[in-house]
């Protein structure tokens, strides 16, 4: 009578153990599906400034994969660069012709196909960035808000230091830092991993902040508190349950961190300590053309400058729409 | 409220000791100071003797408390690019930055606070939407940006204001001010109007957010119900009680001015300490870096700390003279 | 003064959203005498809060009054433009809400708070002012005013700062007073003192009083006549005694069942099976024939208007002669 007792309880401990991984399935499945529930395509279809958002968001980003095969030059191959190209005007103005639509800088390369790389450069450090302190975030986040006690208040209690000071100045920091510890020529080949670390170590807390927030308040309803007590494996809850609550505002804080981050990331190229000049990204390309402002070519700076106020500018307008729409107090 | 006091205090103090661990590390183990400071053909036993005199092979904590005993006195060693005394570099760098900063500040302020009750009052109306239009424009500009855009129009184009420099200053005693100047002021309004364009746009923000928020609250409602004006509501309790979380995040956005001053005195090529501090990251100027960022620390603590203090004065739930009363 | 404080007639509150409009109190008519205590009771959601709102004119858009009209001693008020309305609140009509704790701001002392609104409808200098706003807290019963007037919201307890609401609701004698859910919130021996309170103002001033309450031993205790609201319409209404002691909409029976009593039957409470529905599933018919024990047919396709039940009026088809006749006919 015993065994059928045991045996009774192991399979209920089994069934129940599988309905919450299962439900946890059916989380996921209905996280996503709020997602692209009818309600906030509609709010995204009834604002034309989104939608023209996302309209160039997507063109820019396209643009800037295809790179490699719209641009009308290369402007990194040295063997194809003309010294009598140099600082060409715009096609529009005179001096300017359709060989170079918007122009050449100081040493003959193409603007038009500098912003498709550089635009290429500078999306690709913005998402490499964002998917990693989203990783990181997220994962301490999820660990504090899950164990509480100490390891919560050390987590945030570096969170708390870390954000009295801005982004730019722990990025710059970091960036100092490795650029003291590592031997000279090997610093242009990782001055993007270099630029990404800076950019994910000055940005995560957002995100641990978030998700913390909501993993406490998850953690003590009901349910969790039942699959705990039935002894379903933490991980197994943490990613099942808490994650997917999660994820609505998690998305929000990346829209609007991946703006922050190309911005990071121009700013520091701009001032010297990102990208250096034979990986260009937008940054780098305005600060290339700087030095040629006073002089009056001042299409060497401004048009990689406008390609990256556009590309934030829709990123932030998408952010915003995503943050209003998934707001459950303004609904 | 001593209490609160001295514990805030001795968090400031832990926050500090962190920053200068950080600063110290920097200082004494990313890269070799006797490297940097010496040149290539120096015998080892010559660089083992000056690592002796600079104590460089003492034990970790007390070279640490050496180097917090230094601070302390406004000592952070020699620059490596300039040869002299960091600590005299920033003296003469801090005036700029500090009047660069403080006038940003107050024209962020100025500016951005009263945009943000006018949006947070008057939502729908096509003004409000064009600012909010606006400071989405000013919040994805990178700052560099702006600087170099109002190069180009009022430097460039048009020849009004110089793009570089400080403009005629004058001393006083160890403070050069550009500010009394004519000269100065030109040459001040560029970089002010650059930083303070991504603040005033988050204040603006901020400040309509809160407004919005307590005109959602039950006490504005019954401050409607009780028929008071319009004037009365808007002015006298739903301002008051927006500018208070204000004045505290506010109060937290100085700290920011000063790290984008870094990105303006660039454009600008203006002669504060960001400027420095950019310099030194090229150069790898270690102690002026150590010494920037202990600097900074010290500042955004003092700033947190007199914004808490603030806080607590101005809002009366959280005085002292709390006192629960009988019965209902 | 003769005639009704307050009357209401065929109020329709209405609520566009994106799929369509959603009406929200349908069709509603009363009347408050004055000096009267006329209760509003209901479920969380039939619409009794809104109704309080439309009256005093502090709808939140999108809801606007789509329909009927109401009016204060004879004079239409709805249609009114926004300063006239501003006008009459706090003056004519006051209105007290659920949660003391946040109906006070907190960064500015009582004092200064019952100034104000003193000095917004009265026409009074300074000094006056203050010695009307101490006479109000004494009247409120609160001890030692010449201090505590100077004290902010948070340095008094619950009930006493729903005390200080109600004294900065009577600032100007109005001749209405809105209560809605006035003691919800606050204890249960506390609740007693309140419920007094506005009793003792009523009869000492004259003032009608709107107690909009989920709770019916309040409105036992309080008012004169009750008005029973179900999906934002009013299902019964009459004078107190005969609802409770003889409740005839089977909703209201429903309610009174599921009240404890002290001393009486110990059976199972009785409960109202389902749940209001919400504004976009209302049936057709009566609304609340899914649940009604007592249904028939003719509850599923014509709704009913109020009708008189020998002591008060209740929508409902059972006491309509006709229908019901036909009803016993049908059932056979």
């Amino acid at each position: 009578m015993s065994s059928t007792l045991v045996c009774g309880s192991i399979a209920s401990r089994w069934a129940l153990a599988d309905l919450a991984s299962s439900a946890g399935a059916q989380r996921w499945h209905l996280a996503l599906h709020r997602v692209f529930d009818s309600d906030l395509w509609w709010s995204f279809r009834r604002s034309p400034v989104t939608v023209g958002a996302a309209v160039i968001s997507l063109v820019m980003v396209a643009a800037a994969l295809l790179a490699g095969w719209i641009a009308p030059h290369d402007p990194f191959d040295p063997a194809s660069l003309n010294l009598l190209d140099a600082t060409n005007p715009p096609a529009w103005l005179p001096g300017g012709s359709w060989r170079f639509p918007l122009g050449t800088d100081d040493q003959g390369r193409d603007i038009l196909s500098a912003i498709l790389y550089g635009s290429r450069l500078s999306l690709g450090i913005g998402f490499a960035a964002v998917l990693l302190a989203m990783a990181l975030g997220v994962t301490l986040g999820l660990i504090a808000g899950w164990r509480g006690g100490l390891v919560d208040t050390i987590i945030m209690r570096i969170a708390d230091v870390k954000l009295s000071f801005p982004a730019i100045l722990i990025a710059l920091l970091i960036d100092g830092v490795a650029r003291a510890m590592v031997p000279h020529d090997a610093q242009t080949e990782i001055a993007s991993l270099v630029v990404i670390a800076a950019i994910v170590l000055s940005s995560w807390v957002q995100y641990a902040r978030t998700v913390r927030a909501s993993a406490m308040v998850e953690r003590d309803k009901e349910y969790i508190q039942a699959a705990r007590m039935i002894g379903v494996r933490p991980v197994r809850i943490v990613v099942g349950h808490l994650l997917p609550n999660a994820i609505g505002p998690v998305l929000v804080v990346a829209t609007i961190n991946l703006a922050l981050a190309i911005l990071t990331e121009a700013t520091l190229s701009f001032l010297g300590v990102g990208l250096p000049p034979t990986q260009p990204s937008l940054g780098t390309l305005i600060r290339n053309g700087n030095d040629y402002l006073l002089s009056g070519d001042w299409w060497i700076s401004i048009f990689p400058g406008v390609a990256l106020a556009v590309l934030i500018l829709s990123i932030n307008l998408l952010g915003d729409w995503l943050r209003d729409a998934l707001n459950p107090k303004l609904r | 409220m001593l209490i609160f006091l001295a514990r805030r205090l001795f968090q400031a103090v832990l926050v500090m000791l962190a920053v200068a661990f950080i600063a110290f590390a920097l200082f004494n183990y990313v890269g070799d100071p006797i490297d940097s400071m010496v040149g290539q053909d120096t015998s080892l036993a010559d660089r083992q003797q000056l690592r002796q005199e600079l104590g460089l092979n003492d034990s970790f904590v007390v070279q640490f408390a050496r180097f917090v005993g230094h601070a302390a006195r406004g000592e952070f060693g020699l620059s490596y690019q300039q040869q002299r005394p960091v600590a005299q570099i920033i003296l003469e760098r801090m005036p700029a930055t500090l009047e660069l900063s403080f006038v940003s500040a107050a024209l962020a302020l100025a500016l951005g606070v009263p945009m943000g009750i006018y949006t947070g009052l008057h939502r729908g109306s096509w003004l409000s939407q064009g600012l909010l239009g606006l400071s989405l424009v000013g919040v994805s500009l990178p700052t560099f940006l702006i600087g170099i855009l109002l190069i180009l129009v009022f430097s460039v184009d048009l020849k009004w204001l110089p793009s570089f420099g400080r403009g005629s200053v004058v001393h006083f005693g160890w403070w050069t001010s550009g500010l009394v100047t004519r000269d100065g002021w030109r040459a001040i309004i560029m970089p002010s109007v650059t930083l303070a364009l991504f603040q005033m746009t988050l204040i603006m923000r901020l400040v309509r957010a809160e407004m919005i928020e307590v005109l959602r609250t039950d006490y504005i409602k019954f401050a409607r119900a009780r028929g008071l004006t319009n004037r009365a509501i808007n002015f006298g309790h739903a301002l008051k009680n927006t500018l208070v979380p204000v004045i505290t995040v506010a109060g937290l956005q100085l700290g920011s001015i000063i790290a984008f001053a870094i990105i303006t005195e660039t454009v600008f090529q203006w002669p504060g300490m960001g400027l420095m501090f950019i310099q030194a990251v090229s150069s790898v100027d270690i102690p002026v870096m150590a010494a920037y960022l202990m600097l900074v620390g010290f500042f955004f603590v003092i700033i947190n700390l007199v914004v808490d203090l603030l806080y607590h004065v101005i809002d009366p739930r959280l005085r002292i003279d709390r006192e629960q009363v009988g019965i209902g | 003064m003769t005639g009704p404080v307050l009357r209401v007639e065929n109020l329709r509150v209405q609520l566009p959203n994106r799929r369509g409009i959603l009406t929200a109190i349908d069709n509603v008519s009363f009347a408050i005498e004055p000096g009267e205590v006329l209760g509003i009771v209901g479920e969380s959601g039939a619409g009794k809060s809104l109704t309080g709102a439309a009256i005093i004119g502090l709808l939140e858009p999108p809801l606007r009054v789509a329909g009927g009209r109401i009016s204060l001693a004879g004079r239409r008020i709805d249609n009114l433009p926004d300063g006239a309305m501003r006008r009459i609140r706090g003056r004519e009509i006051s209105a007290i809400f659920q949660d003391p704790l946040t109906s006070l701001n907190p960064l500015y002392t009582v004092g200064r708070q019952l100034v104000e609104t003193i000095r917004t409808h009265l026409d009074l200098p300074p000094a006056a002012a203050r010695e009307r706003a101490l006479s109000l807290l004494r009247e409120v019963g609160i001890a030692g005013g010449d201090q505590r007037i100077d004290h902010y919201p948070h340095q008094f307890s619950g009930g006493m700062r729903q005390r200080i609401v109600i004294a900065l609701a009577i600032a100007a004698n109005p001749r209405l007073i809105i209560a809605d859910e006035p003691t919800t919130a606050l204890d249960v021996s506390i609740q007693a003192q309140i419920i007094a309170l506005l009793k003792r103002l009523s009869r000492d001033h004259g003032t009608a009083i709107m107690l909009i309450t989920h709770d019916m031993g309040v409105i036992a205790e309080t008012a004169h006549r009750v008005a029973v609201m179900y999906a934002g319409r009013i299902v019964e209404i009459g004078k107190v005694r005969e609802i409770v002691g003889n409740p005839r909409h089977p909703y209201t029976r429903g309610l009174m069942g599921s009240i404890p009593r002290i001393g009486g039957a110990r059976g199972r409470l009785r409960q109202v099976e389902g749940a209001m529905p919400r504004l976009n599933e209302i049936p057709p018919g009566c609304p609340f024939n899914p649940r009604c024990p007592e249904a028939f047919d003719g509850c599923r396709q014509r709704r009913p208007e109020l009708m008189p039940t020998g002591s008060g009026s209740a929508a409902c088809w059972l006491y309509d002669k006709s229908a019901a006749s036909m009803a016993a006919v049908a059932d056979g």
